[in-house]
């Protein structure tokens, strides 16, 4: 058990080494968030797992601990890429395709607050 | 001896997104940079609860873990539409 809780700790923290590095050197806001969510999240969860299985009478609050994170995190995300793409951060020049210039109001403010 | 290679590991994370939260060009990359810091840090405070086994520690992540969620939702209300 507290083999396979290290191999899990393991697997995690490369995650969250992984998700540093895309934070450093990926090219755009997107992407940085893109990279940053999905491997950060992982990471932790699997950390938070794993230290459950080292000590077993942990695991119940290392569950909700990993739980809220697997929930909270993709909200921040998408409340963050919203906020930067509204408050006119550019994509960067070799992305391929923007959906949101679609719209006709997409990256307009609400019109009481301008 | 296997500790310290998941302590390397993280504190190389943590190191790059502090770094990217230094030096971004925009607000937003420094709001990146700071999220994937603490979601970093909650992992990491959970693990030095197992290393030290101090069962206290739990619970300040999971504080950290609902103030830095409170803490990104309010920058990026700020940033969309004002205060």
């Amino acid at each position: 058990m507290r083999v396979f809780g290290e191999i899990l700790i393991g697997i995690g923290t490369a995650f969250l080494f992984l998700g540093g590095l895309g934070i450093f050197r990926l090219p755009d806001v997107y992407n940085r968030l893109q990279a940053g969510t999905k491997c950060t999240t992982l990471g932790a969860f699997s950390t938070i797992i794993g230290v459950g299985f080292v000590h077993p009478g942990w695991m119940l609050k290392a569950i909700v601990i990993a739980v809220f994170i697997l929930l909270t995190n993709p909200i921040s995300a998408h409340a963050l890429a919203r906020a930067s793409y509204k408050s006119g951060v550019k994509l960067w020049e070799k992305s391929v395709v923007d959906r949101c210039q679609e719209f006709e109001d997409c990256t307009e403010l609400p019109k009481e607050e301008k | 001896m296997i500790w310290t290679l998941f302590f390397s590991l993280i504190a190389a994370g943590v190191f790059f997104s502090l770094a990217r939260a230094a030096l971004g060009p925009t607000t937003s990359d420094r709001v990146v940079g700071v999220d994937g810091t603490v979601t970093i840090t909650i992992a990491l405070m959970v693990l030095l609860g197992a290393f030290f086994d101090r069962y206290i520690y739990l619970d300040v992540a999971l504080v950290y873990a609902v103030l830095g969620f409170i803490g990104v939702l309010a920058i990026a209300r700020y940033m969309e539409r004002g205060v």
